[in-house]
C-alpha cells in the first residue's frame, strides 16, 4: 500500500492512480479503501477470487458506476471531473466479448476508431499494424461469428489499442480459451507493456498468468491484501510461491 | 473537444445501426409484417364496424385503411423505439454498450446518436411500408410523403427516447417483456391510431381524455396531418415537449452517479 499516491506530484503522472476508493451496493461493501497506482510500462495483475471486487473496480475505472468515496485518475486526469480526457487514455478488454458478431473484423475496428474520432486514413494503417502484430490481418474481412474464441480476443486487444491508450484494462481476458491461445495472449500483453511502455491492469484469478517482473495487487472481499512486486509480495507473506501467498491472503478472512 | 470527433462518432453509430438493420433480413421483414397484417387483415375486417365522419385533415369520406395508416406508421416507430431500447438492454448485458460508454464523448451525445440511429432505421421502415401501402391504393398527396420526413424524425426521437428511458430502468432483459405489455399495448390502444377521438368519446369520456393526452396520439396526429401537407401545431409542441422530457430523464438514468445504473448490482 506504500505505493499509493506517491507519484501524484511528480512530473509524469501515474497511468492509473486509485486512492481510498470505496463502493457499496445497497449497503453491502464491494470495495473498501482501495488504493494503488500503476506506472507506464508496468504490468499489474489484479488477483482475487470471484466476488473479490475486481469487476466493481473495473466498472468504476470505466465509469459505468460512479464512486462517491475516493478518487481515480488516469494519466493525471480525474475520472469524475475530466472524464473525457481520462477515457481517451483508456483501452479496455471486457470479460465478455463486446464485438459485433455480424460485422467483420474491419467493421468492428472502424466503428471503434469512429467512436474515438480517428480519421479513416489514420485508422486504416493503425488497424493494419495492430492486426499484423497479432497475425489477424488476413482475416480482416471475416465476420466475428466465424472466428474462434482466441481470435476474437485478439481482435478485441487490437481494438483496445487503436486509439493509443496509456492504460490497458483487461478483465479476465483468457476465460474460456484453450491453453495455447491463453499463453499467446498473456505473452503478447506482457510484451506490449515493455515495448510500448503501456501500463496494464489485468484482472485474473489464474496464478500462471503472472510473470516474475509483474506488479501484483491482491484483492479479497473488497480490500487490498497485498500490493507490490512479485518478490515483495512473497517476502511480506513469507511464502515460497505466489500460489501459496495467494491462498494465504484469500483464505480464512472474515473482513 | 473538436467537432470532427463528434461527427465521426455519430456517423459511426448511425452507420453501424443502419448496416445491421439492412443485413438482418429477418428483422427487416418482421418489422414490416406487423403493420401490414394490421392493414390488410385488421383494417379490412374492421372497416364495416366503424363509420368515419369527415374530420380534418381528410376532406372526403375515407376508408378505414386510410385512417389507420398514420397510426400504423406510429406503430412502426413505437415498436422500433422499444426494439432499439431492448437491444440496448441486450447490449448492456452483452457488454457492447460498455464499449460505447467508455469512448471519450459526453454520455448525452452518445445516447442521442444512438437514438438518431434508431430513428433513421424506423424512417426507412416507414417508407417501405408506405410504398407497399401505395400499391394497396392508399395514396397521399406526393408532398405529404416529403412532409412526413421531419415529422418522423421528431416522433421517432420521442418514441425512441421513451424506450431509452425505460431501458435505463430495466435491469435485465427478462423484465422487458412485462414493460412491453404495460407500455406498448396501452399506448397503442389508448390512442388515436385506430379510432378517432370523437368516436372514443361516444363510449368513454375518460378513455378519450387519456387518449388525447397520450404522447403517442399526438405523434400519430402530427404524422396524419403531415401526410396531407398540414402542420398540426399542438401535436408538434406536445411531441417535442414529450421528447425533451423523456430524453432528459433518460440522460439522468444513464448518468453513473445520479441514475439507476449505480443502484444496480450488475450491468
Amino acid at each position: 500500500m506504500g505505493r499509493s499516491g506517491k507519484t501524484m506530484n511528480t512530473k509524469t503522472p501515474s497511468a492509473l492512480c486509485i486512492e481510498q476508493l470505496s463502493y457499496a451496493y445497497s449497503g453491502k461493501k464491494a470495495l473498501d479503501q482501495v488504493s494503488f497506482t500503476i506506472q507506464p510500462g508496468e504490468c499489474t495483475l489484479l488477483l482475487g477470487p470471484n466476488g473479490a471486487g475486481k469487476s466493481t473496480l473495473f466498472s468504476l475505472i470505466t465509469r459505468l458506476y460512479d464512486s462517491r468515496d475516493g478518487q481515480i485518475s488516469l494519466c493525471g486526469y480525474d475520472i469524475k471531473r475530466q472524464t473525457q480526457l481520462a477515457l481517451a487514455k483508456l483501452g479496455v478488454v471486457f470479460q465478455q466479448s463486446t464485438l459485433d458478431m455480424d460485422l467483420t473484423v474491419m467493421q468492428n475496428l472502424l466503428y471503434h476508431t469512429a467512436l474515438h474520432g480517428i480519421a479513416r486514413k489514420v485508422a486504416l494503417p493503425r488497424i493494419q499494424q495492430e492486426l499484423e502484430r497479432l497475425n489477424m490481418f488476413d482475416r480482416r474481412f471475416e465476420k466475428i461469428r466465424q472466428l474462434n474464441g482466441g481470435h476474437r480476443r485478439r481482435v478485441e486487444i487490437a481494438r483496445a489499442l487503436l486509439h493509443k491508450p496509456a492504460l490497458l484494462l483487461l478483465d479476465e481476458p483468457t476465460v474460456g480459451l484453450d491453453v495455447p491461445s491463453r499463453l499467446a495472449i498473456v505473452d503478447y500483453v506482457h510484451q506490449l507493456a515493455v515495448e510500448e511502455n503501456l501500463a496494464v491492469l489485468w484482472a485474473s484469478h489464474l496464478i500462471d498468468e503472472i510473470y516474475p517482473d509483474d506488479h501484483l495487487v491482491v484483492l479479497h472481499k473488497g480490500s487490498v491484501k497485498a500490493n507490490g512486486s512479485v518478490s515483495e509480495v512473497l517476502a511480506t507473506t513469507k511464502c515460497a510461491s505466489i500460489k501459496e501467498a495467494f491462498y494465504n491472503l484469500t483464505q480464512g478472512e472474515t473482513s | 473537444m473538436n467537432f470532427l470527433h463528434y461527427w465521426r462518432a455519430m456517423s459511426g453509430i448511425i452507420g453501424r445501426e443502419l448496416w445491421r438493420f439492412i443485413t438482418q433480413r429477418e428483422r427487416f421483414i418482421s418489422a414490416l409484417v406487423r403493420p401490414l397484417i394490421w392493414l390488410f387483415v385488421f383494417a379490412a375486417g374492421f372497416r364495416a364496424a366503424l363509420g368515419l365522419a369527415i374530420t380534418p385533415p381528410y376532406e372526403t369520406y375515407i376508408l378505414y385503411e386510410v385512417y389507420i395508416t398514420p397510426g400504423l406508421i406510429g406503430m412502426i416507430q413505437l415498436f422500433n423505439g422499444m426494439q432499439s431500447s431492448l437491444s440496448m438492454v441486450y447490449d448492456r448485458e452483452m457488454g457492447s454498450m460498455r464499449i460505447l460508454m467508455v469512448c471519450p464523448l459526453p454520455r448525452w451525445f452518445l445516447l442521442l446518436s444512438k437514438l438518431l440511429a434508431g430513428t433513421f432505421v424506423s424512417i426507412l421502415q416507414v417508407y417501405v411500408f408506405l410504398a407497399i401501402a401505395w400499391f394497396y391504393d392508399i395514396h397521399a398527396p406526393w408532398q405529404g410523403y416529403l412532409w412526413i420526413m421531419p415529422t418522423l424524425m421528431l416522433s421517432g426521437l420521442m418514441l425512441g427516447a421513451l424506450g431509452l428511458l425505460m431501458s435505463s430502468f430495466i435491469k435485465q432483459l427478462e423484465n422487458f417483456a412485462g414493460v412491453m405489455n404495460f407500455v406498448i399495448f396501452p399506448m397503442f390502444f389508448m390512442s388515436t391510431a385506430l379510432y378517432p377521438l370523437w368516436k372514443m368519446k361516444e363510449s368513454s369520456a375518460l378513455l378519450a381524455n387519456l387518449a388525447e393526452y397520450n404522447p403517442f396520439s399526438q405523434a400519430v396526429e402530427l404524422i396524419r396531418f403531415a401526410l396531407y401537407g398540414q402542420f398540426d401545431q399542438q401535436a408538434f409542441f406536445y411531441t417535442l415537449g414529450a421528447f425533451m422530457v423523456f430524453m432528459a430523464a433518460a440522460i439522468v438514468g444513464y448518468n453513473p452517479s445520479k441514475g439507476m445504473m449505480s443502484k444496480k448490482g450488475g450491468a
